[in-house]
């Protein structure tokens, strides 16, 4: 783990109508850690997310990634940053094949796509990066089925391939294990241990077990904003977070 | 030789009986087929351009004719000025098709669903009242065109089989070329795109550049059918725009089946047919055409392709 900031949000505000989703939140993340958010259901962390990925555009606040003012790039300029999200409810492309949703994952970092002629799929620059990435979740046996039937556990699998075949500095991992169960939750979570040191991972995350067995350090979100940010052990010991948040969520992870 | 699936059969036979139907005429005397056999061939030439933006982008175009009549006016306002040039007739044709497909296509493309389906035809619907309003070039009433394009000695259009053969070669050229447009890496980001737009973003692709260069595609090659048209029907009208041939091109489109590329070559066949045969019976024979789409919509869903088939391409 480096120590030099990757990622600085500054007050970051934002409301819908009259919900304050994001209330003067501050936050950095350095260079090359695991860096888990975690807090209570509706306490703004997919909104945080969309906004330092730009599918959502907060109100006030600054947002800066490697020393780059990105408040108000817009969403589909980050990822040529460096930074790439997978999404808490699965967001594939259904009616393509396995191997063509991230072959589109690596077209998206290799220049531009006005290319009309040559057939995608036959291109190896393509195909063999998404099959490195297909391999290093398990999922090459399904390449070529088409993506939108396979079962939920292929598909978190599937949206993680994604990710790492645009080889981000920054990943983003929207409950990477949400709605799994616990053989597949375990399963990833020893893939993204696999993930560890060698970039930088933002990890939102409900289950406890996956946090801290992953997380260098852990920032605890309550209504919009960060009460505390620290070391797996920090976070334990502090009470208010404990009284805000974990209770007996936490008391169970740490037995 | 690979062996061919019903698909392969139906699409060899289809384009093997074009190419030789000139050969039948001529042995019969019929030449009424030959006229029906041009107008289906320009028509699936324009379904197939459609079917690049609503089959395979799923931008459902329902201004789509204002090419047609964009590319019969690249022929006809030239010839009424005694410029036969057919080089400079389809380059008009293609260029402006071009560029009001960028011109309107930077507004539609900002929109979804309904509202782009209301606007393209506002936009064609523009097109309209503007050639009914221009008076030079005969307003409502239209244009004749008495000369048809000319390049050159070596290829006359005023000899029907070969104004026919033309068309037929372009049909074969478009579908090659959205063939290969479709599998390419920028066929791969529309049909992503298609899919779900929002994850195409967040992997970094500027959607609303690739569409509108898809829809610009589509627009010049509509456009080029459009010159065709002009070239054979030797009367062109306003009434060629109008939004009701837009919807007619829908319908062969989802006929013959959205995103498959041969599908709307049998939707538009299948249309000039049933037009044909069906207007011969009954003044109304909309009606009954009518009900038929309905029937097509709700019992197979991918139109005529989805009678052979799984498709492979999808």
């Amino acid at each position: 783990m480096g120590e030099s900031v990757i990622l600085s949000i500054k007050d970051l505000y934002k409301s819908f109508g009259g919900v304050v989703a994001t209330n003067g939140l501050s936050l950095d993340v350095l260079e090359r850690e695991v860096h888990a958010v975690i807090g209570p259901n509706g306490a703004g962390k997919t909104t945080l997310v969309s906004q330092v990925t730009g599918v959502v555009l907060p109100d006030a606040g600054q947002i800066v990634f490697r020393d780059r003012d990105i408040t108000r790039m817009p969403a589909y300029r980050r990822p040529h940053l460096g930074m790439a999200r997978s999404f808490q409810i699965t967001s594939i492309i259904q009616d393509m094949t396995v191997l063509e949703n991230v072959v589109l994952a690596v077209q998206a970092k290799a220049g531009h796509s006005y290319r009309f002629w040559e057939p995608a799929i036959a291109d190896d620059q393509l195909t063999e990066p998404a099959m490195r990435a297909l391999t290093q979740v398990g999922l090459e046996p399904e390449a070529m089925q088409i993506a939108g039937p396979l079962s939920h556990g292929e598909h978190r699998q599937l949206e993680l391939a994604m990710v790492l075949a645009t080889d981000p500095e920054l990943v983003f991992l929207d409950e990477p294990t949400a709605g799994m169960g616990r053989e597949d939750s375990a399963r990833m979570v020893s893939m993204l241990e696999s993930l560890k040191g060698s970039r930088t991972v933002i990890l939102v995350e409900h289950d406890m077990d996956a946090v801290f067995a992953l997380a260098d350090r852990i920032t605890v979100m309550v209504e919009g904003r960060a009460i505390a940010t620290g070391t797996p052990d920090v976070i334990r010991a502090d009470r208010s977070v404990r009284e805000a948040y974990l209770g007996e969520d936490m008391n169970t992870a740490i037995e | 030789m690979k062996s061919l699936t019903v698909r392969g059969w139906v699409t060899l036979g289809v384009l093997v009986a074009l190419a030789l139907l000139p050969v039948f005429v001529s042995v019969t005397g019929r030449e009424f087929f030959l006229v029906l056999a041009t107008r289906l061939v320009i028509l699936a030439i324009a379904a197939v351009s459609l079917n690049l933006i609503l089959g395979y982008g799923r931008m459902i175009s329902f201004g789509h004719a204002a090419y047609l009549g964009i590319g019969a006016y690249a022929v006809g306002i030239p010839a009424y000025y005694e410029i036969y040039n057919g080089f400079i007739q389809i380059g008009i044709a293609i260029g402006v098709s071009v560029a009001f497909a960028f011109l309107t296509g930077l507004v539609c493309l900002r929109t979804r669903g309904v509202n782009f389906i209301m606007i393209t035809m506002a936009f064609s619907m523009m097109v309209f009242f503007a050639f009914v309003s221009i008076e030079e070039y005969g307003g409502d009433d239209g244009l004749v065109i008495e000369v048809r394009s000319e390049f050159g000695r070596w290829l006359n259009l005023e000899n029907d089989t070969v104004l026919y053969y033309v068309c037929f070669v372009s049909l074969l050229g478009v579908l090659y070329l959205i063939r290969r447009i479709v599998h390419s890496r920028f066929g791969m980001v529309i049909q992503g795109a298609r899919g779900n737009e929002g994850r195409m973003q967040s992997l970094g692709f500027d959607t609303f550049r690739y569409r509108l260069v898809c829809y610009v595609i589509a627009g010049a090659l509509c456009g080029y059918a459009g010159a065709l048209l002009g070239n054979f029907t030797s009367f062109i009208s306003p009434e060629m725009m109008d939004w009701t041939r837009s919807g007619e091109l829908i319908f062969m489109v989802v006929l013959g089946g959205t995103s498959s590329l041969f599908g709307p070559v049998l939707g538009a066949g299948l249309f000039i047919l049933l037009e044909e045969i069906l207007s011969g019976f009954w003044l109304y024979w909309q009606l009954i055409f009518g009900i038929f789409l309905i029937l097509v919509v709700l019992f197979a869903k991918g139109g005529i392709d989805s009678w052979l088939g799984r498709n492979p391409e999808r």
